[in-house]
């Protein structure tokens, strides 16, 4: 039999043990708090010295020059170029792909093409950036003879397909989770399998659909080593996917890579830039989530 | 009936052709990392020797080699390792085990998969305003491995969890049953059943951390390191040193990144060896993470 003194100790051990997994999952926690707390504490001298309407407005940012400018606005379109350009390449490559894994394919192609596909996301991102650099640009140029040999098109298609098995995995779990039910109403109209599939199958999954693109959209605005590469460095105000220009995350490396004295407006610059970085991804967040909400059907 | 015939003909090739579309667009995937690794071979593979292994950086590119970025890279990812796995670990256990269903829990739970899409870049910047200035660890291997330790938690966490909800809830009634305690059923019974799901996720999180350099720059790992951290042994009392956890720090991608950067085409050589050595340690940990997946589910029947 156990004693009075063991059987306090074993409770004692029980509660202690519970408390420190408590504080391990509550850490996820403060990791959060840890984040905005810091982007907004070391931007907020920041923002003492540049007023928020310059920030939002001026279309010149050189916060390193004698003369500095503080305007976001070429990062921002630095930063949508190069997602757009992604978006355009991942979004139908990766429906389409998911449609073929989840419609046609046998179930033995199926289960080898995905992991395989999945590799593509455990390549590191500045191996990427080599490749857009050196390999994808030259063979653009051949194409098109003037492109710079920093542009935005050429990190935008790799980043494009690095997010395809974000997009194509997600995507057909969600066509997969359509009740089978469905489609052989629709195959006992007569439909062929691309007229259910496109019909029937993807407007049920819409709703998993668009978690997959909103989850392509983070990684592309997030991405930094590829552009940091292959885009050039140089902030610049244009829409123009043919030239080079600067991302928010470009701009961060490209910061961190100098000696900025801790406290400097350069340093706080960073922080800014990145607190708007996260306010973008954060914004096309609830944007998803509330599109989901809107495609969501219930079997 | 003719008319209906030339429709279902053309429906049936349209659909032909979707699926041909299909299977193109599968193979994109596969063909741009057959090219990138075939484009990585035939310009690096003549740079990796030996030497390449055991040389410093040099501004001579033909001199230069990755010895204090491997150095520097296998040492950060001990720090992420120490720090990722049991905290991981710790948090999946309660959220699966412990955690009663309340409020907190919903919010460490959305809070997780947050984080999960929170760009890698951020952590950096997060890691140089707490670890490096408000922490004063300065820009050293521990800021480094703490930085990669958070950015992958959330891995952890989830791998943890998935594995620790395959194993059925019988398994527990028994362990109940013959009078073991919470803490005793999961130290004797969860986790060793979990231990393989748990460490597919570990090696997964870590093949991550291996290739990220994002969070590293502005952490301030330096790309130019000609010397190697103080060694963790020392030859009086008490034998073990600490001393390398302060050391300034280079990885391998940020070996690379520099390379890629100058203008010298020699570099660029030296970037595809660099390259070659990055993706064949990435590549070869996720194949045995799906192999070691693929054997737990063969050969676990509940």
């Amino acid at each position: 039999m156990m004693t009075r003194r063991a059987r306090v100790a074993q409770r004692l051990r029980e509660r202690a043990v519970e408390g420190l997994m408590f504080l391990a999952a509550v850490s996820s926690v403060a990791v959060t708090a840890g984040i905005v707390g810091i982007l907004v504490y070391e931007s907020l001298p920041f923002f003492r010295q540049v007023s928020l309407r310059e920030f939002l407005t001026e279309p010149l940012w050189t916060p390193l020059f004698a003369d500095p400018r503080f305007g976001i606005l070429p990062l921002v379109t630095g930063t949508l170029v190069t997602s757009a350009i992604a978006l355009l390449v991942a979004v139908p490559v990766g429906t389409v792909t998911a449609i073929y894994l989840s419609e046609y394919a046998p179930s033995r192609v199926r289960e080898t093409v995905k992991p395989i596909l999945e590799l593509l996301t455990a390549v590191p991102t500045v191996v990427f950036g080599y490749f857009a650099l050196l390999v994808v640009t030259p063979w653009l140029q051949v194409i098109v003879p003037d492109l710079p040999g920093f542009n935005m098109l050429s990190p935008g298609i790799i980043i494009g397909i690095m997010i395809v098995p974000y997009v194509s995995s997600i995507s057909e779990d969600a066509m997969r989770a359509v009740p089978m039910h469905i489609r052989e109403g629709s195959y006992a109209m007569g439909a062929t399998r691309m007229q259910t599939a496109l019909r029937v199958v993807v407007p049920s999954a819409l709703s998993g659909i668009a978690a997959a693109y909103v989850l392509g959209v983070s990684r592309a605005i997030g991405e930094t080593m590829v552009v940091a590469i292959a885009a050039g460095q140089q902030p610049h105000l244009t829409w123009n996917p043919m030239e080079p220009a600067a991302t928010i995350t470009a701009f961060i490396v490209q910061v961190s890579l100098g000696d900025l004295p801790h406290g400097s407006i350069g340093y706080q610059s960073i922080f800014a830039a990145g607190l708007t970085l996260l306010v973008m991804t954060l914004a096309f967040n609830v944007a998803g989530h509330l599109l989901r909400r809107r495609f969501r059907q219930a079997y | 009936m003719t008319e209906i015939r030339t429709l279902i003909r053309r429906r049936k090739r349209m659909d032909g052709l979707f699926m041909a579309a299909g299977v193109a667009t599968t193979f994109v995937g596969l063909v741009v990392l057959g090219t990138l690794i075939a484009d990585l071979v035939a310009s690096g593979a003549g740079r990796l020797t030996w030497s390449f292994l055991t040389s410093f950086p040099s501004r001579f590119a033909a001199q230069a080699g990755i010895l204090a970025a491997w150095v520097g890279t296998a040492l950060v990812m001990l720090i992420t390792m120490a720090a990722a796995v049991p905290l991981g670990v710790a948090a999946g256990i309660y959220l699966e085990e412990y955690a009663p269903r309340t409020w907190l829990t919903d919010l460490i739970e959305i809070n997780i998969a947050n984080l999960a899409g929170v760009p890698s870049i951020i952590y950096g910047l997060m890691a140089l305003g707490l670890f490096v200035y408000q922490l004063r660890l300065g820009f050293s291997i521990l800021t480094g491995g703490l930085t990669l330790a958070l950015l992958v938690l959330p891995i952890v966490i989830m791998a943890t969890r998935e594995a620790i909800r395959a194993i059925p809830a019988s398994i527990r009634e028994a362990a109940y049953a013959l009078g073991a305690t919470k803490w005793q059923m999961v130290r004797d019974h969860v986790l060793p059943y979990a231990a393989g799901g748990i460490a597919t996720g570990v090696i997964i999180a870590m093949s991550r951390a291996i290739g990220e350099t994002a969070p590293l720059i502005t952490v301030g790992a330096l790309a130019f390191i000609a010397f190697l951290p103080p060694a963790p042994w020392q030859a009086h009392f008490p034998f073990v040193s600490f001393e390398w956890l302060w050391a300034p720090f280079t990885v391998l991608p940020i070996q690379l990144f520099n390379w890629v950067s100058r203008p010298d085409p020699a570099f660029r050589q030296n970037a595809a060896a660099a390259g070659i050595v990055l993706i064949a340690m990435t590549l070869a940990m996720n194949a045995l993470a799906i192999w070691l997946r693929a054997r737990a589910r063969r050969r676990v029947k509940w």
